[in-house]
């Protein structure tokens, strides 16, 4: 099934750092994969792999000492830190580094150990490290519309109903599974309209795409995952706007001003610093291009593929959607069946949020756009995530061009043959 | 060969694996994620998962967990708590083979192009000179398997392999630890997987359908007792009905549950001439005349003749006369050691 590594193909359009680096995996990871599954996690940029080396290396000091290793790490987790708040337009004392995005999460619908006293509230849409924290304290969820944003006067009307007992608010600044962008600005209006509970918004997936000093300003608490655009895994941030209370949820050392106790991941940190100012360096030529990638992309699937369509962009406008998101849904095929051939014919893609055990699990998100009537998510069929990253080439799209259509055809006939036999 | 192979995490399917890919055959691991729900008995488990995936990466063969929960759900669980609830005694093993293995499974394998789907069950495929293919039994008499795979036609059995099936127990554990697999040691699986063995039959059913209380009664109408549930009695039953000693062995000779009423009797009034079957499924062609006849999957063969009857119907008569068979079991049909087909008792 597999063929050569296409290490030779031009990449045209690819700018330098990505060279080399598409379809046919460097440094003999996973041959020949043409990954479509940037929502998940993205490859390491350059950038932050020279900036950690020093530190999975000689400079591998405990920032919480008093000799020169240690000075010299606590400079790096300085700079770090002001290199992130920059980019994030917060204060560097606003900066809390955390083991990821899930952490960053529970920590800010908690508010740390003892929970927050109150009721918190999400959207219907949000990831299950917002969703399960909220439901397991007890809070509230607010319905979305049919592309998956906040519906502003359900908000509206919970935040009434619960008065000054809502603890907290978690909207998410694009969503993970279809992309869409809330309007943070318009959020916090109701939120600040109705007592001003803080306003947190998980910009997970929206770190790789729009510029966060700006778009999630209005936010009190913000979390981001570095290896979402191309930092390491297991490093995340917590913007804590000054003058928002929280408790720490990880107690012990005192590390980030007693708020997140436990040895600062150095060489994680500095990684995610540098992946995210390569991130914002490149902001505008990357997207632009990852835009047109992807409409190529979905231009040709609902041209091509009968009983295909984009899940939340039903017209031609998708200037609500990040750069990279691509959700579809796809009449008479399976989402499992789908991934699996998809799989086999190189093309890595998932169909739903990518967590968990790996198997296949209806989706929230799908659900709530259904709910708001949706057709396309209401349907039975198949939801099928495409998502491009930093370092998408066109080779790996023309990949999915060419392996799409025909794998929906195939497992269309053979359900069509299954069904003239009869089987049970 | 591309082969699919299940991998349930267990010793057997890990050494199945093993010897296909010695073989040369290009194996695709998968494991079938059935039940959702709780679970103990070491099926299904995410441990189970995990030890599948680790077999498949000790072995270099790749693994995919493939999700047939709602399919498990609809062709075994429901099925088997509707039997129970109209006092039936199923085999949801065999439903589990018959629907999930060999079918659903099988069809995934022709969704991918491969050629064939092996398991660690302990059975054999014999081929007749005109190349029809029946299953027979595993070499390992104690761990034999054959009696829940008979739903297997001669057209499935072209495409699905045993590996392990010449293989005793000891020798599959053999090879498992000379492979050095971390499923070597691992005990066998037992009961029914979707029960847990702390909750067991009463607490599953009690909680998907209402079980009703009976009267137990003896031959002659006289009231002996009660029992709390009677969908779980069955015919045959001699335990578990909180009777007092006396008056001889006494067995379950009815199990009426419209009536709530559970009767009791000597063992001699449980002896039957023969049973009739229905949903019978033959590996190749209806057969007549003197067979085997198994009742459970480790029980006896015993001999009959068997006349097939029209609509998947036959009538099987003993040639001595054994105890009933309860409506919803397995009757398997050997020749020797050879699966003619089987069904299910009326």
């Amino acid at each position: 099934m597999s063929s050569a590594p296409d290490h030779d193909a031009p990449h045209h359009d690819a700018p330098d750092a990505v060279r080399g680096a598409a379809v046919g995996v460097v440094h003999g990871a996973v041959a020949d994969v043409a990954d479509l599954d940037h929502a998940a996690t993205t490859r390491l940029r350059p950038e932050a792999r020279a900036a950690m080396e020093p530190f999975l290396d000689g400079r591998h000091g405990n920032p919480s000492g008093a000799h020169a290793l240690a000075r010299d790490a606590v400079r790096a987790v300085d700079e770090a830190r002001e290199q992130v708040a920059a980019l994030l337009g917060c204060r560097p004392g606003e900066v809390v580094f955390t083991s990821g995005g899930t952490e960053a999460d529970v920590h800010a619908v908690t508010g740390g150990l003892p929970v927050r006293e109150g009721v918190p509230v999400c959207s219907a849409v949000e990831h299950p490290a917002v969703r399960e924290p909220v439901r397991s304290l007890g809070g509230r969820e607010v319905a979305v519309d049919a592309l998956g944003r906040v519906d502003l006067e359900a908000l509206d009307r919970v935040l009434v109903e619960l008065g000054p007992a809502a603890s907290v608010v978690s909207v998410m600044a694009a969503n993970n599974e279809v992309g869409t962008v809330n309007d943070l600005a318009a959020v916090a209006e109701v939120v600040r309209r109705r007592g001003g509970a803080p306003l947190h918004t998980d910009a997970v997936q929206a770190a790789a795409w729009l510029d966060l000093a700006v778009v999630a300003a209005p936010a009190e608490l913000v979390s981001v995952s570095a290896h979402k655009f191309g930092g390491p895994k297991g490093v995340g941030v917590l913007v804590v706007r000054d003058g928002t209370p929280l408790r720490p949820l990880l107690a012990g050392g005192g590390q980030e001003r007693g708020r997140r106790s436990g040895t600062t991941n150095v060489a994680g940190v500095v990684g995610a610093a540098a992946a995210l100012a390569a991130t914002v360096r490149d902001r505008a030529v990357t997207n632009r291009r990852i835009a047109t990638l992807r409409d190529q992309m979905a231009d040709s699937f609902v041209a091509t593929v009968p009983g295909l369509r984009m899940t939340v962009a039903p017209g031609t406008d998708r200037s609500h959607l990040l750069p990279g998101a691509c959700h579809l849904t796809i009449d008479g095929v399976d989402s499992e069946e789908l991934l699996l051939l998809l799989d086999r014919d190189g093309v890595a893609a998932s169909s739903a949020s990518s967590c968990a055990s790996g198997a296949q699990h209806a989706s929230h998100v799908l659900a709530s756009l259904a709910a708001a009537g949706n057709d396309a998510a209401a349907s039975d069929a198949a939801s099928l995530r495409l998502s491009l990253g930093w370092d998408s080439t066109d080779v790996e799209v023309d990949r999915v061009l060419a392996v799409l259509p025909e794998v929906v055809a195939r497992i269309r006939t053979h359900r069509a043959r299954a069904a003239g036999t009869g089987g049970s | 060969m591309q082969v699919l192979v299940a991998l349930s995490g267990g010793v057997d399917s890990s050494v199945a694996a093993a010897l296909l890919a010695e073989q040369g055959h290009e194996v695709i691991g998968v494991t079938m994620r059935l039940w959702g729900g709780e679970s103990d008995t070491g099926c299904c488990s995410v441990a189970d998962v995990e030890d599948a995936r680790r077999a498949a990466a000790q072995l270099g063969v790749d693994h995919h967990v493939f999700n047939f929960s709602d399919e498990f759900d609809g062709f075994v669980v429901a099925p088997y708590v509707a039997d129970h609830a109209s006092g039936r005694t199923p085999n949801p093993c065999v439903e589990c083979n018959r629907h999930l293995k060999f079918d659903v499974l099988l069809r995934r394998a022709e969704l991918l192009g491969v050629d064939a789907v092996a398991t660690g069950h302990h059975a054999r495929v014999h081929t007749s000179g005109d190349g029809t293919r029946r299953v027979a039994r595993g070499a390992d008499p104690a761990k034999d398997q054959s009696y829940v795979l008979y739903p297997l036609t001669s057209a499935e059995l072209h495409r699905v392999w045993f590996p392990i099936g010449h293989l005793t127990k000891g020798e599959v554990r053999e090879r498992a630890r000379a492979l050095g697999l971390r499923t070597a040691a691992k005990p066998d699986s037992q009961d029914v997987c979707f029960i847990t063995r702390t909750g067991g039959r009463e607490e599953f059913l009690g909680s998907r359908i209402p079980l009703h209380r009976a009267r137990v009664v003896d031959t002659d109408g006289r009231e002996l007792g009660s029992t709390d549930a009677v969908e779980l009695v069955t015919v045959g039953q001699r335990r578990g009905l909180g009777l007092a000693g006396g008056a001889g062995r006494r067995f379950v000779v009815d199990v009426d549950v419209p009536g709530r009423t559970v009767t009791v009797g000597p063992p001699e009034r449980l002896l039957a001439d023969g049973v009739a079957l229905d949903r019978l499924v033959w590996a190749d062609r209806p057969v007549r005349g003197a067979v085997l006849a198994q009742c459970s999957a480790h029980g006896p063969a015993l001999p009959a003749v068997v006349e097939p009857g029209p609509d998947r119907t036959a009538r099987l008569r003993w040639d001595e006369p054994q105890r009933r068979i309860a409506a919803g079991q397995s009757v398997v049909l050997y020749d020797g050691d050879v699966v003619l087909g089987g069904g299910l008792a009326i």
